[in-house]
């Protein structure tokens, strides 16, 4: 957009990754592993300041997120004359999210500039959030001169240290020589095997440097060699057991949107016959429309979905990783399945829940290979019978599907707006939520037909993820619309990158579930806290004094802004909303603030215990 | 918990130190001892470290370690196939009346004495954990004034080269 394509409704695929075919090497070959075109740049004499934009461009990339300040000031200079087009936020945590967003829609590496000092720290939220939801992201941090570093200089923070726990991995570069091979490694490290964040922190004396650049570097990380094709011993053992099982269930997790695994995954779904669930980060991987969808998993899972885990006697692992909010308690989480993992991180395999047939490598690679080996003992001995476990999972699906009560004070089911929202705009949108009750809702609400089209802060629960996420997500595919879903808490969080959508023309679409509260907080307070509501009131909703007027707020920015607060403006308005591509929309929907999401696994109990409403439990019956 | 002792391999970079403490601490691995040091190939350090884990805890210690880039190669070193010694110096009263008998019990724990004052003699001794320890509680009697103690250092027995291997593979 801000290159000037024209922006269109019409949902089309998304942006063609220049890329994309290096994404997955798995080699030592240095040439491979550099990303991008790999042109060939004979030596040429330029600054550090200069390689690092001449890097960036030999890389492939085409937008970068970020905001400029005094260590990092020596690159903006070049970077005004390069092709690469910079999107300038409003605060360095934006310029991160952005950064995911893009990372996640386009399944590039996404990039963010930020300073020294203050500039870095503001990015440590956006990285760590990248490193639990394995988000390929290279941060580029401006540094003090390296001969005043360790000296409290002037925006000195030691981003290397801070950052370390929470990145795949990170450079300090002191040398304007070492940059163009450091980037070429982060770029590498960043979106090969478990991809994730990895930080570059370049000191200002490297960017004023001179040196000889030429392309492509050598790549050097005698220490990295990530794993992508599945034993075949394990493969063969992996299918032994999906043949043997009566009631398999495919436990699939955000690694196969990450590994491009879904066409794979649904030719395993289909040849096993088996159930197949997908979690918070995998919603899309896996059509929800397909007749064995059987629901997102976990704490604000389907009951289908939970119980399947639950009852199962195999669970084929795909790119998940067995987390809390999917698990409930661990000790009892499906306690008579047989566990079959894949995936492409060697230390999450056993590292909660033993594995009895563990597979390291990409789900892409093990896919097509499983599912030969399975077809392979069906040929001999006939397909494994499932009737009765659909039987049991199709009464359940029946019997507790998702859905809600209308609220009794009067206010919209913020439910029905989120479900709106997903049914008129349709699975080639693009919805990216910020993180609470509107978060669940919009996991359970929306219909996710193919992947990536879901975007959210999983791992790390970070409120404000979505309007600076949403931003990213629709420059990474600008002719998609794009949808924050947010909250009125989390929206207060990151709003000012309204500022930045409107003047890059950036239109985003923000539907603020506004129910005047940190509304999971509060749905705790009601539960489990006597309804004592400690500081989660923030006055923005119906018959308050509304501050922020969302608005008025949105106006204030540019934005279209328009408040729902009655059931039959809410089609309406999102149709309108729809038809607004010029500049960012912001709908206000007030909403009822007792609203609370269901079902719900208590914190501390067994999955087995999962309420579909206030201590109301499934009835389990007897399989006939 | 049983100890095991791990050999790693890694990168000669800064940082690095950090890293592999780091991460023990925040996945709550207990470190029993720490050494570290270059190796015979250029660029390339050695940390022995020795670790109260067992079973699936072990394997994600290790696991997790493999995750460091910086990180090249792991290798458990088994007691049986492996020579593992601690160096210690200790700092110990002794004047004329008991320096004789001080001397004596060095002598039998074939350490040695590398300074002498007036009323203190400092011990140096490398061995086993257990052969220290068994020193130091004959010393103890003298007065013990200060100890100084290394980490861990192990290798493998035999011909085999970590680094070689490790190199070759990459």
């Amino acid at each position: 957009m801000s290159k000037g394509t024209p922006i269109s409704p019409s949902l089309m695929a998304s942006k063609p990754s220049a890329a994309k075919a290096a994404d997955s090497v798995d080699s030592v070959d240095s040439a491979s592993a550099v990303l991008g075109p790999n042109r060939v740049v004979e030596p040429t004499e330029m600054t550090g300041s200069e390689a690092i934009v001449r890097s960036l461009e030999e890389l492939g990339v085409d937008d970068v997120f970020g905001l400029p300040g005094g260590a990092i000031l020596p690159t903006y200079d070049p970077l005004m004359a390069s092709k690469i087009n910079h999107v300038l936020v409003r605060h360095e945590q934006g310029a991160g999210h952005a950064a995911q967003g893009y990372a996640m829609v386009t399944g590039r590496v996404g990039v963010c500039i930020a300073t020294s000092g203050p500039g870095a720290t503001n990015l440590v939220t956006a990285i760590a959030d990248a490193h639990m939801d394995s988000v390929p992201l290279v941060a580029i941090t401006g540094q003090v001169a390296s001969s005043v570093i360790g000296s409290d200089a002037f925006q000195e923070a030691d981003i290397v240290g801070i950052t370390m726990p929470v990145t795949k991995h990170s450079f300090l570069v002191t040398r304007a020589e070492d940059i163009p091979h450091t980037l070429a490694e982060a770029f590498h490290l960043a979106s090969t095997g478990r991809p994730g964040p990895v930080l570059v922190d370049v000191t200002k004396d490297a960017q004023q440097a001179k040196m000889t650049f030429s392309w492509p570097p050598k790549v050097d990380l005698p220490g990295y060699r990530p794993v992508t094709r599945g034993h075949s011993k394990q493969v063969r053992e992996a299918a032994r057991l999906i043949a043997a099982s009566s009631k398999p269930v495919l436990y699939v997790g955000g690694g196969v949107i990450k590994a491009d695994a879904s066409e794979e995954l649904l030719r395993l779904a289909e040849t096993t016959g088996a159930p197949v669930v997908t979690t918070l980060t995998a919603r899309g991987a896996f059509p929800d429309a397909h007749p064995q969808h059987v629901g997102m998993p976990g704490m604000h899972g389907s009951v289908s979905a939970v119980t399947a885990l639950q009852q199962a006697d195999l669970l084929v692992t795909l790119g998940a990783r067995f987390d809390d909010r999917v698990t409930g308690v661990l000790s009892t989480f499906a306690p008579s399945a047989k566990v079959i993992h894949a995936d492409i991180d060697p230390a999450e395999i056993s590292k909660n829940r033993t594995a009895d047939v563990p597979i390291v490598g990409s789900v892409k690679e093990i896919l097509p290979e499983l599912s030969d080996a399975v077809r392979a003992l069906q040929e001999k001995d006939g397909p494994a019978d499932l009737t009765a476990w659909w039987t049991f999972l199709r009464r359940l699906k029946e019997d507790y599907p998702l859905g809600w009560t209308e609220p009794e004070d009067g206010l919209l089911a913020p439910q029905k707006i989120i479900k709106r929202i997903g049914q008129l705009t349709g699975p080639e949108g693009v919805y990216v939520a910020g993180v609470g009750q509107h978060q669940m809702w919009a996991a359970q609400f929306i219909d996710y037909e193919r992947p990536r089209a879901w975007l959210n802060s999983a791992g790390l629960g970070t409120m404000g993820y979505s309007v600076p996420a949403a931003m990213g997500a629709k420059v990474g595919n600008p002719d998609r619309v794009v949808w924050a879903i947010d909250g009125d808490g989390c929206f207060q969080m990151t709003n000012q990158e309204l500022a930045t959508c409107t003047l890059n023309k950036i239109p985003i679409k923000v539907a603020v579930i506004n129910n005047s509260s940190l509304g999971m907080v509060r749905q705790w307070q009601t539960l489990f806290y006597d309804g004592r509501y400690s500081n989660t009131d923030l006055h923005t909703g119906a018959e308050t004094v509304r501050v922020p007027d969302f608005v008025k707020l949105g106006e204030a920015y540019g934005c279209a802004s328009f408040r729902v607060e009655r059931e039959e403006e809410i089609d309406e308005v999102i149709k309108k909303a729809l038809e607004i591509n010029d500049r960012p929309v912001v709908i206000d929907f007030v909403v009822s603030p007792n609203a609370m999401v269901w079902p719900m696994v208590p914190s501390g109990v067994s999955n087995d215990l999962i309420q579909v409403a206030r201590n109301s439990t499934p009835v389990w019956e007897e399989e006939d | 918990m049983a100890r095991h002792t791990l050999s790693v391999l890694v990168e000669d970079k800064p940082g690095v130190l950090t890293r592999v403490a780091g991460l023990f601490a925040r996945r709550a691995f207990n470190i029993h001892s720490l050494a570290v040091g270059p190796t015979e190939v250029e660029g390339i350090s050695r940390i022995t470290v020795v670790v109260d884990a067992e079973g699936d805890l072990l394997e994600q210690v290790t696991k997790q370690l493999n995750k460091l880039i910086n990180v090249i190669k792991i290798v458990e070193l088994l007691p049986e196939n492996s020579v593992r010694r601690d160096h210690l110096l200790i700092k110990v009263r002794a004047d004329a009346a008991t320096r004789i008998q001080v001397t004596q019990a060095v002598d039998l724990f074939r350490a040695s004495i590398v300074d002498v004052s007036t009323d203190a003699l400092v011990i140096e001794a490398t061995g086993t954990t257990e052969k220290l320890e068994a020193l130091l509680t004959v010393l103890e009697p003298f007065g013990v004034r200060e100890i100084v103690q290394s980490g861990t250092l192990a290798i493998g027995r035999g011909a085999r080269s970590m680094s070689d291997r490790a190199l070759r593979a990459s």
